[in-house]
């Protein structure tokens, strides 16, 4: 319940996504559209990643960000953006999931 | 995303100002509204509803879906007056999420003693509020009962459209007040909007119940931006 009154730039996905496109990297921008359940971040976080699969911020307690970069590199790549859904981890259905039961929509798209 | 929307986008959030980022989920076109910018029909009531609650969401309009990304400065309350009702108020607002600052230049009050893990200024408002300015998601409570140290902060909360304006006194101190103000200037319009005596009349008799009365006041105020026209706020 810390909550400054002021952007904590060092940590912000949005201020370190501009940073990176001033220095020229090719960036991708993953948001989180729609949960249901207990999902473990709110409508609307970001995580931020380069090419390289550097990345910033979350879209869940660490359950899935490993396949959103992923996916984020492919879009950075085609330029295209892409819907992707998470639900309850399960090995037929998906490769990765989330171990709270909660199911999530994280759009990604490429900066410019 | 469009670059030039993120530059805007933080921008708008560096300087502590709302803005919502409309993105076309269908072909990826976004843009930047700030708050207080006309968008019609239901997309714009959508707008209107995400500034207000700050809460993101998809919307469907004429067919389209549009994620609405609500990005609202943290509100914080500054309370000029180090006094009993601030030893209550200060954690109370920190767990409903309103950040507080307090301002007393009268040293016997402001002390760490009597204020642990609350931001403190033993100074003057004219300081203080010189280098950490108000504004439009600051809500300010004027508890000292002493014009010299209250009047200046309930000017700058008006000029700079604190969302909550709140002073204590009884209706006599108030009428007192209010001529103060008029004379440094402030218009009666701007006056009207200081909420006093302080507090939702729920008969608060203790400090610490005053404290609950005026942070119900200014969560209100909070959350009633916008709809002043649609009910007078209590």
């Amino acid at each position: 319940m810390e909550n400054s009154i002021y952007l904590d730039e060092a940590r912000d996905p949005l201020i370190i996504a501009e940073g990176w496109m001033k220095d020229g990297k090719d960036v991708a921008i993953a948001t989180v559209v729609e949960t249901w359940g207990s999902a473990p971040r709110p409508v609307g976080s970001h995580l931020v990643i380069d090419a390289d699969g550097n990345f910033h911020g979350s879209v869940s307690g660490g359950c899935v960000e490993g396949a959103v970069v992923t996916e984020a590199i492919d879009v950075i790549g085609s330029g295209e953006a892409k819907m992707l859904e998470f639900g309850v981890a399960d090995e037929t259905a998906w490769q990765v999931g989330l171990s709270c039961g909660g199911r999530i929509k994280v759009y990604v798209e490429r900066l410019g | 995303m469009d670059p030039y929307a993120l530059k805007s986008l933080n921008v708008e959030r560096r300087a502590r100002r709302a803005a919502i980022l409309v993105t076309d989920l269908g072909d990826g076109r976004d843009r930047i509204v700030r708050e207080g910018d006309p968008v019609a029909g239901e997309l714009g009531a959508a707008i209107a509803k995400a500034f207000r609650t700050g809460n993101s969401g998809s919307v469907e309009v004429e067919g389209r879906t549009f994620f609405l990304n609500a990005h609202l400065p943290q509100p914080r309350l500054v309370v000029i007056g180090a006094v009993h009702i601030s030893q209550a108020l200060a954690p109370m607002a920190k767990i409903a999420g309103y950040p507080v600052e307090i301002i007393d230049p009268r040293t016997a009050f402001a002390t760490p003693d009597r204020f642990p893990d609350v931001a403190l200024s033993a100074e003057w408002p004219e300081e203080v509020l010189k280098r950490q300015p108000l504004d439009s998601y600051t809500a300010l409570a004027a508890v000292t009962h002493d014009p010299k140290i209250d009047d200046f902060a309930l000017k700058a909360a008006l000029d700079a459209n604190c969302f909550y304006v709140g002073a204590l006194g009884s209706r006599k101190t108030h009428a007192k007040r209010v001529e103060r103000l008029l004379a440094l200037g402030a218009s009666a319009d701007q006056i009207a909007r200081i909420h006093a005596p302080i507090g939702l009349d729920i008969g608060a008799a203790s400090p610490a119940e005053i404290a609950v009365a005026v942070l119900a006041q200014a969560i209100h105020a909070f959350r009633s931006r916008g709809l002043e026209s649609k009910g007078a706020v209590a």
